[in-house]
């Protein structure tokens, strides 16, 4: 092992050494001091995002191409660290309100952010499976955290039975790929299928496999059917890292392997990814117009938001318009984590006991009584919907440029279109808050109610400099594309 | 650089809201004046602008292009400017704004810094509008307006104002978003999305303007509103504070038309030509269908909201005419309807304000009570007829002129047709004015009204002087919009040429 190999997988290292520093020292804490937990956590990922840009510079890729280290995933892993921290903050409060205050919930953590960290780094099929299951098995237990509570019992049982038949999918695409290429290796993959030696059925079937597998964790209609059950019933601040960490993980590996082995399936799947896309929005939308619960809502908009990032992937075929795809779904992605983050922080504040006082009528009078928050969830509305002078806008502008670019201009009228659907929930989230009477009550916690207004103000300044941003995600390109 | 007039204008009411932002919210008074101040500086300011505009000119003028960012190689930048057609349109704004916070001194007593901060950020957003000359700079300027009225609706206006708020942001939202798709599609094609380059450049091709003409028209003629686009508008106007109505009857309507003079002319003159008879078709029903609803209503602030239907019709059908007079003639009467509709809305805002009641049958024999009132509110009346000697007529007769002789259009009947809509007028607001002041006194309640007080005669005065300003010397008016007209109409004739 060179240097080079280290640093490669030097973020997702310290998270997984930090995971097993917070297990034993929680064993040394005494109840007063349970505080020094997340704290730890929250240092080592710092630690990891400092590393990631510091030492990954001048690194290209690591373990013989095991792991790639590329503009892409530098965008990726902060933006996971970044993630976790934002879920320590709301959770800290959380847990212990709901009584279920314990140190493993830090640890598990960090070990799902090294899985994503693997995931959006990997570059071979093996070691996508296994960050897979890195991210995913954490998270199993973490829905079940509030266990022997039945909602969160059910939402870890369901998540785990889906979760295991996503990975089963990708298991069993991967060993077709092998079979058609002979190698897991993803640049291995692309010369084969490039100089025509691989199996060509084989490798039609592995990415539908595949790709069956990745539209599970990014929730994409018609494999979407687990998300409202499982955000709804895990404990709170879960379902917002699962929201935002896990969807952006899904897109991670889901780009970077179709848009290695895709320019040669562009004729097969661009129909494929422009239905799910289109189904995805549609559905998304229109059922959380139904919904009266804001965890449910937000299961389906996040749904919904999937949908958005999937159009971006269309005109993937396109070799000239492929940079602006993959910058385009980055920069949705960071919009929307941080719309999310902030949303949900909303919610935590609104939760009482048993998973209630998250009705969307539970919200009613939150502008008076805690104006700072129904502000700020005014702005997570705001931006979700597209409106500008947020970064939702941006989000949207870019990757409808993006479908536009690539000749799909009936599906960007149709995401289009959704937004103007998606306005109507979302405004009635704002109409609650501010336009109708009630008691409803914001539980303050400093570091909740901080996600929420941090998330705020970093989508509103940076609406109107979104140009740095918008830099950085042109940046994130792929090694070989 | 020495100071950009434009600049100042558009951002001095951001430092008011700074400024309010800074004061405790019980400070009530304080807050008020803050806005008034800022509002009337920024008027002050518009005028500074105004002295320094050469009306001689048919360019662009205080143009400031300054690159934003960029997006996969298209340029966004903060581009701004001012010709003889938006000067008005900022003047307008800039001036309605201090007469509709003034007339909110009593009208409004909760959440009052929250009100003052969304007024004036509105006017920003107004501002915006009128001065981008980027398009993106423009879709964000016209979006952000949608905030703040939204909740101007939503937590100061009446009984159903969910409703009408949802419904307002709804319909906008669904017009734009198509614009957007249009937007973006420019864009891509052509590498840019400033204005002065596409315009008259003659780069879009016919076919391509047919459907861009209907993303963008759409956008427009949702806000204008058109017929049959329009029933967002008496929900809106009903429901809104008056304050809020008179913004949206008197700029924020403007901002459809606007569009149509900025955007779909000019950048999609084969297209304009085409659906002009369709679009002035239109027009003429909106015309006739908003004076006969007018007539029917009991609200009456529904019958001023059905009036703005009307009226916009005029403005329209003078558009869609493409020619000199058609196009003076819509753009004046866009100021009048400004005015005119602006100042009911305040009469009909006082009497709310009295008697907590906008039925017409509550009402009747105020002229005894109340004598100055009904002065101001007849004169008011009367330039919203188009009694000659006051603007309404010179507006909506300059537009029968030009749409008699529009070739574009293509015959006379629409005029001719819309002509009865000038009659119509007269039989509703009559018909209103009747039912309001004239007549005995029937209810006990309106026995002990009170005049109009100081301020309110400050509110209206301003706007009734320059209605007649405007009915006897329209000529200062006419002459600062002349040469930018005139250019439109030489990039649609050109148009009109290349396509025989």
């Amino acid at each position: 092992m060179t240097l080079n190999d280290f640093y490669s997988i030097l973020p997702a290292v310290i998270l997984i050494f930090s995971a097993l520093v917070l297990l034993l020292a929680d064993l040394w804490l005494s109840k007063h001091t349970k505080v020094v937990t997340p704290m730890l956590a929250v240092l080592g990922l710092i630690a990891s995002i400092a590393a990631s840009i510091l030492f990954t510079g001048n690194v290209e890729n690591g373990f013989g191409g095991f792991i790639l280290v590329d503009g892409f995933s530098r965008f990726l892993v902060p933006l996971f660290a970044v993630t976790g921290i934002f879920a320590i903050g709301m959770a800290y409060d959380y847990l212990t309100r709901m009584g279920i205050q314990r140190g493993e919930y830090y640890s598990l953590l960090l070990f799902s952010v090294s899985g994503m960290m693997l995931m959006a780094s990997a570059g071979d099929l093996v070691i996508i499976f296994l960050s897979l299951e890195l991210l995913s098995i954490p998270l199993y237990i973490l829905s079940g955290f509030a266990a022997p509570k039945a909602h969160s019992e059910e939402s870890a049982l369901k998540y785990f039975l889906l979760g295991t038949f996503a990975s089963g999918f990708f298991l069993f695409g991967a060993a077709f790929l092998f079979g058609a290429a002979a190698t897991t290796n993803l640049n291995g993959i692309v010369e084969a299928v490039t100089s025509g030696s691989a199996n060509s059925t084989f490798l039609i079937i592995g990415s539908g496999l595949l790709l069956a597998g990745f539209s599970f964790k990014v929730a994409a209609v018609p494999f979407h059917g687990w998300t409202p059950d499982v955000y709804h019933g895990a404990p709170a601040p879960v379902s917002a890292f699962m929201s935002v960490g896990a969807k952006a993980a899904g897109f991670a590996v889901l780009i970077r392997v179709f848009s290695l082995i895709f320019p040669s399936l562009a004729e097969q799947y661009t129909p494929i990814f422009w239905g799910l896309a289109a189904l995805t929005m549609l559905v998304g939308n229109v059922v959380a117009i139904a919904q009266i619960n804001l965890k449910r809502m937000l299961a389906y908009s996040s749904i919904a938001h999937a949908g958005y990032i999937l159009m971006a992937f269309v005109p993937f075929g396109d070799a000239a318009i492929r940079a602006n795809s993959v910058a385009s779904a980055l920069f949705y992605l960071a919009g929307y984590a941080l719309g999310s983050l902030g949303a949900w922080a909303v919610v935590i504040g609104m939760e009482k006991e048993d998973n209630q006082g998250t009705e969307i009528n539970d919200l009613a009078g939150l502008g008076k009584r805690s104006p700072l928050m129904a502000a700020a969830m005014t702005v997570f509305m705001l931006s979700f919907t597209g409106i500008p002078l947020t970064l939702g806008f941006w989000g949207k502008f870019y990757l409808f440029r993006t479908a536009i670019e690539g000749g799909f201009i009936s599906l960007a009228v149709i995401g289009l279109l959704t937004s103007l659907v998606s306005a109507f929930y979302y405004l009635r989230v704002v109409v609650k808050m501010y336009f109708q009477e009630g008691d409803s009550k914001f539980h303050w916690n400093f570091w909740t109610a901080a996600v929420a207004v941090f998330s705020a103000l970093v989508i509103v300044v940076l609406s109107f400099i979104p140009g740095s941003l918008f830099d950085l995600a042109v940046k994130a390109l792929l090694t070989g594309s | 650089m020495s100071l950009n007039p434009l600049l100042l204008t558009i951002a001095f009411p951001l430092a008011g809201v700074v400024v309010m932002l800074l004061l405790k919210a019980k400070w009530k008074n304080a807050i008020r004046w803050t806005a008034l101040l800022t509002s009337l500086v920024t008027f002050g300011l518009s005028l500074w602008m105004l002295s320094q505009f050469n009306s001689a000119s048919p360019d662009l003028q205080f143009e400031i292009n300054q690159a934003w960012f960029s997006l996969g190689g298209n340029p966004i930048g903060f581009h701004i400017g001012v010709d003889g057609i938006s000067i008005l349109m900022v003047l307008l704004t800039t001036f309605l704004t201090p007469l509709a916070i003034l007339s909110t001194w009593k009208a409004v007593d909760e959440k009052v810094k929250s009100f003052m901060a969304f007024f004036l950020l509105l006017e920003v957003g107004m501002l915006g509008v009128f001065l981008s000359l980027d398009m993106v700079l423009f879709y964000i300027f016209w979006e952000f307006t949608l905030i703040p009225m939204y909740f101007l609706i939503g937590l100061w206006g009446g009984e159903r104002r969910v409703y009408a708020a949802v419904k307002f942001f709804l319909y906008t939202m669904a017009g734009s978003v198509l614009m957007l798709a249009g937007i973006l599609w420019i864009g891509l094609q052509y590498g840019s999305f400033n204005l002065t380059q596409l315009v008259g450049s003659g780069m879009i091709p016919a076919a391509a303007q047919l459907w861009l003409f209907g993303a963008f028209g759409l956008a427009f003629a949702i806000k204008v509103p058109m017929f049959p686009l329009h029933s967002w508008l008496p929900d809106a106007h009903t429901e809104a504070p008056t304050a809020g109505s008179v913004i949206l009857a008197g700029v924020l309507l403007k901002m459809g038309a606007y569009g149509f003079l900025r955007f779909n002319l000019p950048l999609f003159p084969d297209a304009s030509i085409q659906f002009a008879p369709w679009m002035a078709g239109l027009a003429v029903v909106g015309i006739i269908y908003g004076a006969l609803v007018a007539y029917r209503q009991k609200d009456v602030k529904k019958l001023v909201a059905y009036s703005s239907i009307s009226h916009l019709g005029f403005v329209v059908l003078g558009i869609f005419a493409l020619n000199l007079q058609g196009l003076q003639g819509a753009i004046l009467q866009m100021v009048n309807h400004g005015l005119s509709t602006g100042a009911l809305f305040l009469v009909v805002g006082m009497l709310y304000e009295r008697r907590h009641t906008r039925l017409l049958e509550n009402f009747g024999g105020l002229w005894k009570v109340v004598p100055v009132m009904g002065t101001l509110a007849l004169i008011t009346m009367l330039s919203s007829v188009g009694l000659p000697g006051l603007n309404g007529f010179v507006g909506e007769f300059t537009i029968l002129l030009g749409a008699f002789g529009s070739e574009a259009i293509g015959s006379p009947w629409f005029a001719g047709v819309a002509t009865l809509g000038v009659i119509l007028a007269a039989v509703y607001l009559f018909h209103m004015f009747q039912k309001l002041f004239l007549g005995p006194v029937i209810h006990e309640e309106n026995q002990k009204l009170k005049d109009v007080s100081v301020r309110e005669i400050l509110i209206l005065a301003p706007i009734l002087l320059l209605a007649f300003w405007i009915g006897l010397y329209p000529k200062p008016f006419f002459m600062l919009m002349a040469p930018a007209v005139e250019k439109l109409t030489t990039i649609i004739q050109s148009a009109a040429l290349l396509a025989q």
